[in-house]
Parts: C-alpha cells; structure tokens; sequence
C-alpha cells in the first residue's frame, strides 16, 4: 500500500510503485478528470500540479510521488470558482474539452507563479498542452481574463 | 405508415431518460410517412425528442454525438426557441439507437458530414413548437378559454394573471393529439436562434467530470490493453502469454479478430502484461506496402481515363487551341485524425443483451457489428453514447469496439478496451492520398478558357457504404472538384477509383479538402500565368456565383487585398461545401527561409445562424485542423507499417503555432450550412499561395515542412 496526498487528503492505493500517477488517479482513485493522451508527456492532457509545479503525471511514477501534494483538477475548486475555470465559463473555451483540464492546470500553475503573464509567457507556459480542437485561441484570452479577474479578487487566488 | 417500435426501444428511452412517471414525452415522425404522436405515462409512440416532467424537469434527448463542435447546446436551441425555454432550464442526454434518429442528409443515425444542425433546423423547431401547442391546448381546455389567447413565457402558460406551468400540465398534454398543422417562428421573432449562447457543456468540461468513452466505470468493470497486427491487414500468427498470466492483476490473455488482448483489474497491469506476450504476426498481403509504392500505385493509374464527374464544353479541344497551356500534378498524403482521446470502449456482454459505452458518432452501424460480434440481436444491444474527445469522422469507424465486447463476453463482466496513443496513430482509416492532375488554358487575352481535372485515389464509400458506389462515383471523393465555381466555357473532371490496400477514412472536410488544395493551388497558378492578381482573377469568374462572389469580396476586403504591410505575403482561397461558402486569406512572411503565418482572414456565408459562439468556435477549430495537416500532416509507411506513432512523429499544432484568425460572417436568412469543416480545406491553399507570393515557389504537395520550400 502507498499513501499519497491528493487534492488535501491522504488515499492509499494497492498500486505498484511503477504505476504512472496518471492511471492510480484514474483506475484507483476514481478521479477520472485527469486524461490520457499520449502517455509520453507529448499532449500534457494528463497535466496536475505536484506541490504547485505543472506536472504531467503519465511520466511521473507512484513511488516518486512520495510525500508531495497532489491537486487534480477535481481539486482545483470544490465548485468551478477558480479565477481560471470562472475565466474558461466566461469565454466558453472548451470544444470537445478532453484537453481543458490538462490547460486549466497548466494555466492555474503559471498565473500561481507570474500574476500578470505576457501573450509570450503564456505561449511558453501552455506550449506543452495540445488541443487537437483549436482552441488556443480563446484559451489565450481566458488566461488573461483570469489574470484580471485574480488581480480584482486577489482572495481568489490560485495556490 | 406508422414506425413499427419495437419494446426495447420504448425502455431503451426510460432508461436513458431514467424517467418513468407521468408527464409528456413527445415522439415524433422524421420521415414524414408516419403519425405523430406523444406517450404519456400509460404507453404508446416510445421515440422521443423531449420529456416534460410533472417536476417542469425538461429533457432533451439530442441524437447526434457531441464531439466539441456544439451539437448538444445548438439542437436544444432549435427546440428551446419554440418552446419558449432558456437554455439552462433544460437537460440533454444522449439519444439511444432508433430509425426516428435518422439523419436525413446521410441515411441513417450518423454524426457527420457537418450535417447536424442543417438536418435538425426545421424537425427541432417543429418538436418544440408541437410540445408547446399541446402545452397550450391542456391550458386552454383547463381555464376554458380560446388557445388563441394565452401566451408563454418561461415555462408556464400565462393568461392574464394566472398562468400554469409546462410542468402541472405536462400529464393533460400527452392526452392531445399532436398538432401536424405547425406554423414556426419567422426568423425576426427569434429569442435564442441566431444569438451568441453559452455552451451547456462547458461547465462539466472545467471541472473534469464531463464524461467521455475513457471516463466509464461499470461495477465489476476490467481493463484491458490490445496489441494489433503491426502490418496494416496483418493477422495473428500465435501467441505465447505464459509469462503475462502470471503478472499481478492479470485476468486472462487472449485472441480476438483485432489482436491480442490482455484483460486486468487494472489498466497499467493490462498495458504491463501486454508487453510480456510473446506474439507473432503474419503480416499479410501488405508486407512490403509504402508510401513510396502508394504513391507510384496512384501515378500509374492516373494514366487511366477515368469516369466523367463534370463535363461542359469540349475542354480537349479548347486546351489544343489556346495561347497558353499549364499542366501541373498535385500529390497529397494520408493524414490520421489524431482524436486526443485515444479510442476506446466499454462493453458489457450479457447472455440476452448487451450495453456498449462509447464515444460513436455512428450509432445504428455500432450496434449492428457489436450484435455480430456478440452473437445478439441488434435489438438486445444498446448504445451509451458518451461525449467524444474529438471525433473528426474517426468515430465513424467501428474497429475500436470489437475487442471490448468479444473480452467481455469471454469474462462475463464488463470490459474496457483502451487503446494507446501508438495503436491509434498506427491503426487509423487514414485521409485517402491523392494523385491529381490538372490543365488549364488561357486565351492570347489571359482569359481562362478551359479546366480539366484528373482525380486519382482510393475510396471510403466503397469499403464503408458499398452499394453507394456499385454504380456511382463515390461522391466524397470529388466534392469540390465537382464544385468549382468558376464561369469557365469547358470544364472536365474525371475521376479514377484506385485502392491501396488499407483502409482509408472519411476525415474532417472529406474531398474537400483534397479536391480544394489542387483547385484553388491550380487557381493562384493560372491567376500568375495570366499576369493576373488572383483575387481579380477569381472575381471576375464568378458573375453568376453571388454568394462565393460575396465572401471572396469579403475576404480580401477585411484582409486588405494587396496592402500588405512590407514583407507579408497573402493568398487566397475560396471554396463551397455543407452547404456553407467559405473564403480565407492567409498573410504570411519568409525571413531567411522561416515561414510565419501572421494572420487567417475568413469570410464565412453559412447562411441562417443558430449559435455564432459556435460557428466562431468551429471556425477557428477547422482552419487550425486544416493548418496542422498543412504544415506537418503525413503519415508514411514502410513494410506496411506506419512510422508514426505518437505526437513526436505526429505532430499536431501548439498554442505558440497558432495564428490569429478574423472571422466575419455574412448576414443570412439561407438554411443553415454546416460549419465544422469548409476552414480545413482551405486554410492549406490559402497559405501555400501567400507563401508562392513570398517565394515564387509552388507547393504541389504537402506537407508544407517536406517540401524545402521553407522552413517552420
Ligand atoms: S498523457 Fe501525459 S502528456 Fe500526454
Ligand atoms: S477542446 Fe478538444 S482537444 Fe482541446
């Protein structure tokens, strides 16, 4: 059994250490928000945070996740009220939407660490995450629009 | 006539609706031969497109596969408009199979062709319209007063003060007959129709619990991993799993038609298992199989004549006798659809029925091959249509099914198949490749005086609907050559059927996107060997083409035509398909060799709108679609095998890679065109002529990064 921390509770899970972190969150833990795309850290559909840090977790295996927290998009918000989900409702950036999680934590972990990230920052930050639907559009604006609406609500912020 | 329902049909709908009590449930006739009627809680027509709830709990069972391109909130807003509800007050699920779920552009209950919205836009409306008169009508006969004088508003039925609502008269309602005198909304009146509205999926797609084929979870379910025939056609020669079957998990090994699987309680034990099973191949008839032998395969059958698809005029004789001939041939490659859901699917076999979860946009041909394969009849199976993570006409294909449901039925408990992203990258129905040749002539004046153009290529219809082409041409093989707009006095367009031994696929925007890139390439290389700009060129062909006129115009008017700023380049391409006219113009700029697209102007006439948030989504989706098989799109093969096998071979399009794009929309009152496809064919020609107004240079064949025209 290996305890690991995800979105601030401690689960046990009976997988082997070798398990990608991506498939003991989906198969084990039931947290199916997480997707598989690629399995080679290519699509960043499988993106979480790992203590804060933009991680994609079909390359990260169970025995080194250790002790470090692990957010989820299901622990991004209890209720879609992150600057970032508020931002990607507003704008209506998912199409088919099987990526928007992978773009929503990558998008949270950068404005958690640069407040006001330039058009440039953002192409550098999210050029990991692909989204075969074409959404890159909307997802630019959506990260500045969450940078503002974290800016007018600095209590909201992410982590 | 009436439909003949089956009872399965009647509780596949209370299943899927998981409402049984009373209240009213409005079936529908599609085909215009059978009666309408509504089923109340006592029983009859079972079909149905909507279930209002004593609760005002409103339902809509929306038949066709939400893939990103919308369909679940713009065919609620057709019924929603009649209806006189918002949005958020309604619920959608997943229609389940039935003949009432037909599409009538296609045949049967399919998701393609960008046909949804143009099929839903009159039968939608009229359903909502019908609900809300015999919502009336109970109202009516309950106050005792003249239908005539109530009005309705946000779900109730209003009569002066008082007002009832849909909910309290939902059961009186199903009593009435259903009206089949309908008069819609005309356009002016429209509330939701032609508005910008919010999706109704984006909230369960930001918190990560919308849920797609990958996402199912059926008690007792097992997972399992695949391994198909390395050789494209390839089969199973033996296996050895003595050493899989005893990894930890490991629940049984074994042979289906598609390959070898391993069933575990997990799906990482599945995959790990997998890679311990000794298997060997046979490789088949396509061992020897390659891009390059593909390519020689099709060059050597273009010199067949071919069938006549278009012919006015003499184009032979006109092309003998004019001032100026050009010739140029044009090869394109197979592409993947490249899903980011990998496929995948649930089956739970039982002895007398069968549930299949899955993310199809084919439902009726998926229940048919699941019967099959299971030994069931078609009625005993039933079809969860779950969300798709992108389907671009993968999904209609049924080769990711099969394994689920033979696994399953051999371990009697549910099982889900997934495949990884090398099987999906590697065992596709690929986006045929073409071999196309074209001839132009010009008169001593630079007037286009003839067009002829030889189509070379295998086809999808014959492998995927083959009685459609035991007489005809396949007629998603010549799409936008049969409709090229130009006033030319002598077109010809062959074509010429030739089969490369795998399968190939419908793939978003299908002929037109082969057909557009040889068309409108060839276009820009008359326009320039006539000394002509190729925006005039084109304009002046099309005096009796006002609506392609009208977007072209647009186009180049919002792009600013020929004034680009120092160092930019334009092309520019035009086309129809879906029912929608479409221009684009690329800018583009090559510095030291580099090619950066700056900006994608797009004039669009898809006449009536239903959702202009979505038609700006599926604008931007299709051109960035189209922009990726441009630039990089190719799949090879070499020994009948596929090189490519994740994104690091296959590569698709970044956030950094995306050009901004304009999008202007012709105001219209023409039926709706569909939208989720004419960007893709395009945007490749259009760039490829701004890069030939940068370079000089002539891109006969994609991708863009092959060619050593210029770098990206
Ligand atoms: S699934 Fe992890 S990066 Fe693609
Ligand atoms: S919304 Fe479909 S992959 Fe991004």
């Amino acid at each position: 059994m290996t305890t690991i921390h995800v979105n601030g509770q401690a689960l046990e899970t009976n997988a082997t250490p070798d398990t990608p972190l991506l498939w003991v969150l989906r198969d084990h833990l039931g947290l199916t928000g997480t997707k598989f795309g690629c399995g080679q850290a290519l699509c960043g559909a499988c993106t979480v945070h790992i203590d804060g840090n933009p991680t994609r977790s079909c390359q990260l295996p169970l025995g080194s996740v250790g002790d470090k927290a692990v957010t989820t998009i299901e622990g991004l918000s209890a209720d879609r009220s992150h600057a970032v989900q508020k931002a990607w409702m507003e704008l209506d950036v998912p199409q088919c939407g099987y990526c928007q999680s992978g773009q929503i934590m990558s998008a949270s972990a950068l404005l958690a660490n640069n407040a006001k990230p330039t058009d440039a920052e953002i192409d550098a930050a999210l050029a990991g995450n692909i989204c075969r639907c074409g959404t890159y559009d909307r997802i630019r604006k959506a990260v500045h629009r969450a940078a503002d609406l974290l800016q007018s609500a600095p209590a909201n912020a992410a982590k | 006539m009436t439909h003949k329902i089956t009872d399965s049909s009647r509780r596949d709908f209370l299943k899927i609706t998981g409402l049984a009590g009373g209240g009213l449930v409005l079936g529908l006739s599609l085909t215009g031969c059978s009666k309408p009627s509504a089923l109340g809680a006592e029983g009859g027509q079972p079909v149905a497109w909507l279930k209002i709830d004593s609760e005002n709990a409103i339902t809509v069972l929306v038949d066709r596969s939400e893939m990103g391109q919308g369909v679940y909130t713009s065919l609620t807003q057709l019924l929603a408009e009649e209806l006189e509800v918002s949005l958020d007050a309604i619920r959608v699920v997943a229609a389940p199979v039935n003949a009432v779920y037909v599409n009538a552009l296609l045949g049967a209950q399919i998701t393609g062709g960008s046909s949804s919205v143009r099929d839903g836009w009159e039968k939608l409306r009229k359903a909502g319209a019908q609900a809300r008169m015999m919502l009336v009508q109970a109202a009516a006969t309950h106050w005792d007063v003249d239908a005539a004088k109530l009005t309705v508003q946000g779900g109730y039925v209003v009569n002066g003060s008082k007002r009832l609502s849909y909910g309290a008269l939902a059961e009186n309602a199903a009593k009435l007959p259903v009206p089949t005198d309908v008069t819609l909304k005309a356009a002016k009146d429209f509330k939701l129709v032609g508005k910008p509205q919010k999706r109704i999926d984006t909230a369960a797609k930001v918190d990560g619990s919308a849920l797609y084929g990958i996402d199912v979870k059926l008690p007792g379910m097992l997972h399992a991993a695949l391994a198909q025939p390395p050789v494209l056609g390839g089969s199973l020669n033996r296996f050895d799993a003595k050493a899989a079957e005893t990894m930890p998990g490991v629940k049984k090994v074994l042979a289906t038609a598609s390959g070898v699987v391993v069933v575990a309680d997990h799906y990482w034990q599945a995959r790990k298992a997998l890679a311990a099973v000794k298997i060997s191949w046979k490789a088949g008839p396509n061992a020897s199989l390659s891009t390059e032998g593909i390519k020689a395969k099709l060059r050597a059958a273009a010199s067949r004549p071919g069938r006549d698809v278009r012919k006015e005029g003499d184009a032979t004789a006109a092309i003998k006798g004019a001032a100026k001939i050009l010739s140029a041939t044009y090869e394109l490659p197979l592409l993947a659809h490249a899903t980011l859901e990998p496929q995948n699917c649930t089956a739970d076999v039982r002895q007398d029925s069968a549930d299949i979860h899955v993310n199809t946009q084919t439902q009726q041909v998926a229940q048919g091959v699941v019967a099959a394969v299971a030994g069931l009849k078609p009625e005993q199976v039933f079809i969860h249509t779950t969300l798709l993570g992108g389907g671009f006409g993968r999904r209609l294909e049924v080769d990711y099914l099969t394994a689920a449901v033979e696994a399953s039925k051999a371990m009697g408990k549910p099982v889900k198949v997934i495949w990884t992203r090398e099987d999906d990258t590697t065992h596709d129905a690929y986006r045929p490749p073409a071999h196309d040749e074209v001839t132009g002539a010009l008169d001593a004046q630079g007037n286009l005086v003839a067009w002829k153009l030889h189509l070379t290529g295998p086809s999808i219809t014959a492998r995927m609907f083959p009685a459609v082409v035991e007489t005809a041409i396949d007629p998603f093989a010549v799409e936008a050559a049969q409709n090229y707009p130009y006033d030319v006095p002598n077109i010809a367009v062959t074509y010429n059927r030739e089969e490369i031994g795998i399968n190939v696929g419908y793939w978003r925007s299908v002929s037109h996107g082969l057909n557009c890139f040889v068309a409108e390439s060839f276009m820009d290389e008359l326009a320039h060997a006539a000394g002509k700009d190729p925006y005039a060129f084109r304009a002046a062909l099309l005096g009796k083409q006002p609506r392609y006129k009208r977007v072209l115009d647009t186009a180049a008017e919002k792009a600013g035509w020929g004034k680009a700023p120092a160092g930019h380049f334009q092309g520019i391409a035009l086309m129809e398909g879906y029912g929608t006219y479409m221009a684009q113009v690329a800018e583009v700029s090559v510095e030291g060799g580099a090619l950066k697209i700056h900006r994608v102007t797009c004039a669009v006439d898809c006449g009536s709108v239903v959702n202009p948030n979505i038609v700006d989504q599926q604008i931007h989706g299709s051109i960035l679609f189209g922009l990726t098989a441009a630039l990089w799109g190719e799949i090879t093969l070499a020994g009948g095998q596929v090189q490519q096998k994740n994104f690091d071979s296959y590569r698709l399009l970044r956030l950094p890679e995306a050009p901004p794009i304009d999008v202007h929309v012709i105001d219209s009152t023409e039926a709706p065109g569909g939208l989720g496809e004419p960007g893709t064919a395009l945007i490749g020609p259009a760039v490829a002529n701004a890069i030939f107004a940068a370079t000089g240079k002539r891109l006969r064949a994609l991708p863009i990064a092959k060619q050593k025209i210029v770098t990206i």
